[in-house]
């Protein structure tokens, strides 16, 4: 195996809500075109950590993005500006607002330095998400949850990223439907994109990423290729079973 | 009360209702993208009249220098900024956009003789003067407090139109001002005789609220600014920057309240304390509307400019009192059909 | 400073006081006088923005009730008026009764109209009134229109003349002084501890029992009261009124001072008037004579200012001052008597009655059915955990039974009596108490006080007696009890720490303590073990097992399937807002329908 370019590199990270950590020195790394998952029990800092490099929450620590250091201080815009893009655990769609127009303002970064390719990318992201064609001129709040994921995600691919975070996107939906997510995020792998996955679905992330790591307290606790943490007893016994009866 | 008297009321009330109209879908636009309630929204009325009746009369109007005031707090905050970040590229456009720009505005103000040029130019020289007092002042006052509560941008609102109605003071002195019509004449129709400024008020609301409807439905700068509004965060994960937003919101609310005050002054005498009241008339007809819906505010604005043209033939002494208690009803209705949950998180 | 230093401060402020118009001209004198007027309606600014979250522009309004209340009894001839107005235009005392009770009725109107409105309704709703009573001063032929009325008589004093600068300056600030004092005591007890509580959000303080409409009511009257005693003075002071000092603009800059002193701190009040009071008076000196113009310049000055203020010291200058006066300043550590008598407890039903018993609930939200005709019961001294994936409709199950959202149909049922449809703080008084998923403690109250809002329903003793502190044995009984809950669970050296600093596992433990100090029969609890480390997890299931051996219902909403499964006795699974299994944590674990909905559909 080649060493592939790293996209994104984390040292140390750490979040505070006022005098609370809520992630503590965490180390992580995602190479060009790999999926990597972030998995962990409901409050380990799941999401926190999501937020943090996209900076919607302030963090401290090392964050180097495409080679670049970013800054403590940078904005969320300067993130998407170069090609990062989150799917958020509440999806945050503009409700009353039509698919299509959802769909644009997903490109509005683009849009905003001079690039006029939205229709074609729109074809693209119909084509991955064909339900979305059909909903078109529909307002995105009248549509159901997983129709509301697909937007998201169609939505976020407008801004054609080269590291996609998924936070939660089998978050209430229904099995089948998270089968056809997962299928779709394993799709995404030929586009060339790298994807952080967070999930509580633990078996279908470890399914369908490269490698993974476990967040408990705010904390990285286990690390390793995919197929190897989902052999791992301990991450069977905490994750994949249920009170470790399996 | 007669026909004629009840026609000349309605036109008047109609005329009065247009204004407001524009002030009640400024402000319901202002709160929905950046959560401001604008009580300076009736300021850029004062200031646009009392601006272009500065330029009529030949002189420079005080607002050139609070344009260049602002420009250059605006400069020094971006500069502090930019210099802690070593971005000086920043920097320098932060100098371009809010110093080279007012001080060419001002310089072509102070080389034209305005007094001397036609109708149309004195308007646009006006706007162009007034307008950028907007996102200045969202620059200034506001941007820095992006994520506070409602109730402290709300405080802001309060200190900023205190500072303006001071500096209006200052600028154009304690005499109301009268500006001529747009143009002269009137259109009579039976009983009724509309005043040609009538019109041009009504006309031009009209167009402006059309222009405003395709700005918001069809370019993607329109829809950014409703993305925004519906959902905060989702915009800010598109790489729709809050700080652009609230410039651009503050731009279209100054550019509405000054072209407001422009219609307005050729109709009544309007002094640096007007824009207070007219502005929180534009309040109360948003808070009919619920401070939420467009056509509501407008149709809320026509009733409070009807009810103030009435209430002034009828018991002109409380005239004010009428126009600002109507809002204890409206409330009353509003709590009796809202049960309150709280906003989470 | 030192703290022995800082207990002179008060004693020595009293003292310049009481000296002060011995020693100064009475042109400051005046200054101090009108200081005193208008911290007194900056002090009811502090209860209302600071304290509780409201804002009023409208405050002006209110001292022009006071003032024109007393100003047109006493100078109206007796015969002119009808013979009860009559009688209280006897004396300034009973005309002071008589605008307090007529403010008191017009701030309960206004606020039973506006304070059930959020947020901003409210200040753009009291705009709109202080604008009208303004014009209504300047209109109403009775009140002298615009000219105002003159000729107001002193106030007399058990025989004293109050009929000059400085001996109104006694009654001022005597007045101002006990409005700070019983503001400072209401603050510190049960009703006040409900005020605060209305930052926390509605939904907790509704959950506690407390009744926040009613607490909003309590500090928008008591502001509009101290703004007419204001106007009272004001009137017997100047014994002239006219319009011009009630208006809008006025009522703009008493917020401005709470604002800029500190509207958080009730010495802010007094700090904001002060500045604002002597600026206003050197800069209408100075500032015409610089522009050579004559104009209230000031304004421009004091806009200015506010936004700086807000800017760089959104808290107000009196905290500044008080940090300069004291590097260190901890968190005030309060005294209470841990051995006062305890409170009384409630009847515990006998184990294994039942207690909660949810019967076909279906919640709709317009066309999105997030519950689906659900059942099952809660009997004593269990614990029934409630888990699902994700967005199954737990929480909203939750909101039902504790009715923050009732149910679109269905019935809830709570020791044998019917409570869907009730509002939560009453389904609180009947015994059940919560905690909530995402934390809703007050963060800069220490972990005692907030612990003591559980136990809100459990003191009765209302404001005025809070105000006078006639309170006090109460008081140590509800914070014994917080105190004792406190360290059931744990968290006896947090005690006095501010509960914002708190890592997030242990304020939910907070949250259950403050849930506990209501003396519930039934707990419920929202996820309570998210964000906690193996060793605190621990800790926690045996307090739930402690409880549970005492009789106590509990019902879990958790995600964490090893602390739910070492701990319910029963399990209720839910899956897309319906009822997916049943049963014992056993069964549940080799439910194959469980397993499906759990490890995801991902499987081939």
């Amino acid at each position: 195996m080649t060493e592939k370019n790293v996209v994104l590199d984390v040292k140390d990270l750490c979040v505070s809500y006022g005098k609370v950590e809520a992630v503590h020195k965490v180390n992580l790394r995602i190479k060009e075109g790999e999926i990597v998952t972030v998995i962990g029990p409901n409050g380990a800092g799941k999401t926190t950590l999501m937020n943090a490099l996209m900076a919607v929450l302030p963090c401290q620590g090392e964050v180097v993005y495409l080679g670049k250091a970013q800054r403590r201080d940078r904005e969320v815009e300067q993130m998407v500006a170069q090609g990062m893009n989150l799917v958020p655990e509440k999806r945050e769609l503009f409700a009353d607002m039509s698919v299509s127009d959802n769909l644009l303002l997903g490109a509005f970064d683009r849009y905003r330095r001079g690039h006029r390719d939205q229709a074609e990318t729109m074809e693209e992201v119909f084509k991955l998400f064909p339900r979305l064609r059909e909903r078109k001129d529909q307002a995105a709040g009248t549509m159901s949850g997983g129709e509301r994921q697909m937007l998201a995600m169609g939505r976020a691919l407008m801004a054609k990223p080269k590291l996609l975070m998924l936070d939660e996107p089998s978050l209430g939906l229904a099995p089948l439907i998270i089968k056809e997510i997962f299928r779709i995020i394993d799709s995404l792998r030929s586009t060339g994109v790298s994807i952080l996955l967070v999930e509580q679905n633990a078996r279908a992330a470890l399914k369908v990423a490269d490698y993974a790591y476990v967040l408990e307290t705010g904390e990285v606790a286990m690390e390793g290729p995919a197929h190897q943490l989902a052999n791992d007893p301990k991450v069977i016994e905490s994750y994949l079973g249920l009170g470790g009866k399996h | 009360m007669d026909l004629s008297i009840a026609l000349l009321l309605g036109q008047d009330g109609l005329t009065n209702g247009a204004i407001y109209a524009l002030l009640a879908l400024a402000l319901v636009m202002v709160f929905a993208v950046t959560r401001v309630i604008f009580i300076p929204q009736g300021q850029f009325v004062a200031y646009g009249a009392l601006t272009m009746a500065g330029l009529q009369s030949g002189k420079l109007p005080g607002t050139v220098w609070l344009l260049l005031g602002l420009g250059a707090l605006a400069v020094v905050m971006d500069g502090w900024i930019a210099l802690r970040d070593k971005q000086l590229r920043k920097l320098a456009r932060s100098a371009a956009f809010n110093l080279l720009v007012p001080l060419a505005i001002a310089g072509l103000i102070a080389g034209l003789k305005a007094d001397t040029l036609p109708l149309p130019v004195q308007i646009l020289l006006s706007l162009l003067l007034v307008v950028p007092l907007g996102p200045l002042l969202y620059r200034v006052a506001y941007q820095p407090l992006a994520e506070a509560t409602v109730l402290t941008l709300l405080i802001v609102s309060v200190a900023v139109d205190f500072a303006m109605m001071g500096l209006g003071l200052l600028f154009f002195g304690p005499e109301a001002f009268r500006t001529p019509a747009f143009s002269e004449g009137s259109l009579t129709l039976g009983e009724l005789t509309i005043n040609a400024q009538t019109l041009w008020v009504i006309g031009c609301s009209a167009v402006l609220i059309v222009v405003l409807f395709l700005f918001f439905e069809k370019t993607l700068y329109g829809k950014a600014l409703r993305a925004t509004a519906l959902n905060r965060v989702g915009a800010r994960l598109m790489g729709i920057p809050t700080t652009m937003a609230g410039k651009l919101t503050f731009f279209v609310a100054a550019l509405i309240g000054t072209f407001s005050g422009l219609l307005f002054a050729p109709i009544t005498p309007i002094s640096y304390d007007t824009g207070f009241l007219i502005g929180l008339k534009g309040f109360v007809a948003a808070i009919l509307g619920g401070l939420g819906s467009y056509p509501l505010a407008a149709v809320g604005a026509v009733f409070v400019g009807l009810l103030e043209s009435f209430s002034s033939f009828w018991a002109s002494e409380y005239k004010e009192v009428i126009v600002f208690t109507i809002i204890i009803p409206v409330l009353l209705w509003r709590s009796l059909f809202s049960h309150h949950v709280e906003e989470e998180e | 400073m030192n703290p022995a230093m800082r207990r002179f401060l008060l004693p020595a402020f009293l003292l310049l006081l009481a000296v002060a118009p011995k020693l100064l001209p009475p042109f400051y004198i005046t200054l101090i006088n009108y200081i005193g007027l208008y911290a007194l309606v900056a002090l009811g600014l502090v209860l209302l923005t600071g304290v509780g979250g409201l804002t009023s522009f409208g405050q002006a309004a209110f001292v022009g009730i006071g003032a024109y209340a007393t100003a047109y009894l006493t100078t109206t001839p007796a015969a002119e008026l009808a013979p009860w107005l009559a009688f209280f235009g006897q004396s300034p005392w009973l005309t002071l009764i008589f605008g307090l009770t007529a403010t008191g009725l017009l701030a309960i109107t206004l606020g039973s109209l506006t304070l059930r409105l959020s947020g901003h309704y409210l200040p753009l709703g009291t705009m709109a009134w202080g604008l009208s009573l303004y014009y209504l001063f300047g209109t109403v032929s009775f009140l002298g229109r615009q000219t105002g009325l003159g000729g107001i008589p002193n106030i007399e004093f058990f025989g004293i003349v109050l009929d000059d600068g400085p001996s109104m300056y006694y009654l001022i600030w005597a007045f101002l002084l006990a409005g700070i004092f019983t503001a400072q005591n209401l603050l510190d007890s049960r009703e006040g501890r409900a005020i605060r509580a209305l930052k926390g959000g509605i939904v907790m303080a509704e959950a506690m029992g407390v009744n926040t409409s009613r607490a909003r009511m309590i500090i928008f009257v008591i502001a509009a009261l101290q703004a007419a005693t204001s106007g009272w003075l004001y009137a017997h002071l100047q014994h002239f009124v006219s319009p011009t000092p009630f208006g809008l603009h006025l009522g703009i800059e008493y917020l401005f001072m709470a604002v800029v002193g500190g509207a958080g701190y009730v010495w802010g009040a007094l700090v904001g008037a002060g500045i604002i009071t002597i600026l206003k008076h050197w800069l209408q000196e100075f500032l015409p004579k610089l522009l050579g113009q004559s104009g209230n310049f000031d304004n421009i000055v004091f806009g200015i200012m506010m936004i700086v203020v807000l800017l760089r010291a959104r808290e107000g200058i009196f905290p500044l001052l008080r940090k300069i006066g004291s590097r260190n300043s901890t968190q005030t550590i309060k005294p209470f008597n841990p051995e006062a008598e305890p409170l009384p407890k409630r009847d515990m039903p006998p184990q294994g009655d039942t207690l909660l018993e949810v019967k076909h609930v279906t919640k709709r939200f317009g066309g999105l059915v997030a519950n689906n005709d659900l059942s099952f019961t809660v009997k004593a001294g269990e614990v029934m955990a409630l888990i699902g994936p994700n967005g199954a409709g737990k929480s909203t199950m939750f909101n039902c039974i504790s009715g923050v959202n009732p149910p679109t149909e269905g019935e809830v049922v709570f020791r044998g009596k019917v409570i869907s449809g009730m509002e939560s703080r009453d389904i609180a008084k009947l015994g059940m108490s919560r905690t909530f998923q995402h934390v809703r403690l007050l963060p800069t109250m220490t972990v005692l006080e907030n612990v003591a809002i559980g136990a809100h329903l459990r003191g009765h003793r209302g404001v005025i007696p809070a105000a006078w502190r006639l309170d006090r044995k109460e008081e140590s009984r509800l914070l014994a009890e917080a105190a004792r809950q406190i360290e059931r669970v744990g968290l006896k050296e947090h005690m006095f720490d501010a509960a914002g600093s708190l890592a997030l596992g242990k304020q939910r433990i907070v949250e259950i303590a403050r849930a506990l100090t209501a003396d519930p029969s039934l707990l419920l609890l929202d996820e309570p073990a998210a964000g906690l480390r193996f060793k605190e997890k621990q800790a926690l299931a045996e307090l739930l097992r402690k409880l549970r051996a005492e009789g106590m219902g509990i019902l879990l909403v958790e995600h964490d399937m090893d602390f739910v499964m070492g701990l319910a006795d029963r399990c209720t699974v839910m899956e897309f807002g319906e009822l997916l299994a049943e049963g014992l944590p056993e069964e549940i674990q080799t439910n194959p329908k469980v397993l499906e909905a759990y490890l995801g559909g991902a499987d081939e």
